[in-house]
């Protein structure tokens, strides 16, 4: 009880305080292309929503999916096909995604939930690994050469995406979308269930919860977002390859996540911008990229497993006493 | 010449001899696999990274000290144990109170750092690496031409195997292993080091991959990037046969080696993804695989 007196009062101020954070980080997002090159900011969009939806199965319901670069690269086909042979416009192509990448999620989901922990993660890295062979062979990826020549079209048939700005402030509202849907899931009842999972799953199922179908609902949800995250990578870019749906990407979308923070709702932005951003300046220099990714993985499960915006949250919460 | 459903013998014949062989590794690299995770709690990703380090090791051996091929066989292992050593003491170790995603992502990290490294100094083409003069040329076996190195392949993994799994069934050193795989603290109240034990049991299971590695060293080119594939699918392997067992890791291993090798006869297109569909189908009918037990 004395615990609960203590920290009732504490609330509200930390609400206004989020909600003037946020104010000013859309402030900045929106000020942004002003200042940064915009296709550097689209692609930091992009991999935020991605790593946000990959954040929202390991931090909020405790798996760990190595395969979930076959639902933003998957995704990013589907658009880029959509778009580009059959006409689609660009929001309709990317609705197109997000199904596909949904429909993929509920049978690599209901394949990966049969077993537990570890073997998760093997089975979505193993299923993933199986979802890329079939888009190295399949003919309306192109193999190789992937889907070239996206056209970044008309918004509704209104809006010019051809435009920076445009295309920009397109991307922004997808991410904002994406990421108050996020929002709106973890705190939903349903996304308290999903903690209640991750902190105790047999307490969960004695509660008289059917644990596997909350799950499979989380994961199908997490697959819709990362493809909503990989449809608009492919407008924006104008193109979707085998990168995209290959085991080092859902490498790096675990590396975004853990370095900035699993189970924050903003940690995840960090990280895709951290990694984004040291990817760009060391595209410049002979150094592998591969090597420092590597290591920065190794130093966060070593000694900074909170990550960066976990680590800044503790930090606030031991002040506030 | 004879024909078996349509097919010329000759070359089923020349595919199954392919799946034997990378049955044989799957096996090899599932069971490393099988028994740090037995143990240690942890899915070792940087074993496709050991693998390729045992290669290198042998390769580098060769071109830069003269060794050959038959001492490799011993000192690969051992390099490639000796930094499994150090990595547990100075990492993983550190990790073992944790959530075992932990370890995965560490081994992760590792094996990135590994293959970068590599891919840095000897580029991604792969290194010819010739087999020794006792194991070249092949034999007319009458129905197939074998080469002698392949089938030494098949005949020196199975020995391993062998000794691995009678090294934890029938030793001493295997008891102490498995009993602290049952109950560690209860075996450590026993006077047993176990600490050392998982030391010696991450070397182990490295050497082990270096082993393979050095194994495949003249059947696949040597190249950075050798293990990170292989290990996607040895970890779909160690899936469908349960890391409960030794001996359901080695069976399964070679079983989905020989199927692989078969569907490039029958259904070439289908080959590479026959064990990820294998997986699949196990896991419907029995989630907890062919030879695991439900946890």
């Amino acid at each position: 009880m004395a615990v609960e007196t203590h920290y009732i009062p504490a609330q509200p101020k930390a609400r206004t305080s989020t909600v003037v954070l946020g104010a000013v980080a859309i402030a900045a997002l929106l000020a942004a292309p002003f200042v940064v090159y915009p296709v550097f900011m689209m692609s930091i969009l992009c991999f935020a929503l991605f790593a946000c939806a990959f954040n929202l199965l390991i931090g909020y319901v405790g798996l760990l999916s190595f395969g979930h670069a076959t639902f933003f690269g998957g995704a990013a086909y589907f658009t880029a096909h959509a778009v580009k042979v059959w006409g689609f416009e660009p929001l309709a192509g990317l609705l197109v995604g997000v199904v596909g990448a949904a429909l993929l999620g509920l049978v690599v989901g209901f394949l990966a939930i049969r077993r537990q922990g570890i073997y998760f993660s093997m089975i979505t890295l193993a299923l993933g690994q199986m979802f890329a062979f079939i888009c190295l062979q399949a003919p309306f990826t192109h193999g190789e050469d992937g889907i070239q020549g996206v056209p970044r079209g008309h918004l509704l048939g209104l809006i010019d995406l051809n435009q920076p700005l445009a295309m920009y402030y397109v991307t922004l509202a997808i991410f904002l979308f994406g990421f108050f849907a996020i929002w709106r899931i973890v705190h939903s009842p349903f996304g308290n269930i999903l903690q209640a999972i991750r902190e105790n799953e047999r307490r969960a199922i004695s509660l008289g919860y059917r644990v596997d179908r909350y799950k499979l609902g989380a994961f199908v949800m997490s697959a819709a977002l990362a493809g909503l995250a990989g449809g608009t990578k492919a407008i924006v870019f104008q193109f979707a390859t085998l990168t995209d749906v290959q085991w080092q990407m859902s490498g790096e979308v675990i590396l975004m996540t853990l370095l900035g923070g699993i189970g924050t709702l903003i940690g995840p932005v960090v990280g895709a911008s951290l990694v984004i951003a040291l990817q760009n300046y060391l595209a410049a220099y002979d150094f592998p990229v591969t090597v420092l990714i590597g290591v920065i993985f190794v130093i966060c499960v070593l000694i900074f497993r909170r990550g960066i915006a976990g680590e800044v949250i503790e930090l606030m919460r031991r002040k506030a006493g | 010449m004879s024909t078996i459903f349509g097919i010329p013998a000759p070359a089923l014949y020349g595919q199954i001899l392919i799946g034997l062989i990378n049955g044989s590794f799957y096996a090899l690299l599932s069971l490393g696999l099988a028994v740090i995770f037995g143990l240690l709690r942890v899915i070792n990703f940087a074993h496709g990274a050991q693998y390729m380090l045992g290669a290198f090791a042998a390769y580098l051996l060769l071109n830069y000290v003269g060794i050959g091929y038959w001492p490799s066989l011993m000192l690969a292992p051992l390099i490639v144990g000796a930094v499994a050593v150090v990595i547990e003491r100075t990492m993983l170790s550190r990790l073992y109170s944790l959530d075992p995603l932990y370890g995965l992502l560490l081994t992760f990290g590792l094996a990135l750092i590994f293959e970068g490294m590599f891919r840095y100094w000897f580029g991604a083409a792969g290194k010819p690496y010739s087999p020794p003069a006792q194991l070249a040329g092949g034999v007319n076996l009458g129905f197939m031409f074998m080469p002698i190195y392949r089938g030494w392949v098949v005949i020196a993994s199975l020995v391993i195997c062998l000794g691995t799994w009678l090294l934890i069934e029938k030793t001493r050193l295997g008891a102490y292993l498995r009993a602290a795989t049952e109950n560690a603290t209860l075996v450590q109240a026993f006077g047993v080091n176990v600490p050392r034990l998982l030391t010696l049991t991450y070397g182990l299971g490295a050497a082990l991959a270096a082993l393979a590695g050095v194994l495949a060293a003249p059947i696949y080119q040597v190249s950075p990037l050798m293990g990170s594939n292989l290990i996607i699918i040895v970890f779909a392997v160690v899936v469908v046969g349960g890391m409960g067992s030794i001996l359901g890791a080695i069976v399964t291993g070679y079983m989905l080696g020989v199927l692989e090798g078969l569907t490039k006869v029958f259904y070439p297109e289908a080959s590479s993804i026959v064990i990820f569909v294998i997986m699949a189908i196990v896991l419907l009918v029995r989630p907890a695989g062919l030879f695991g037990r439900e946890e």
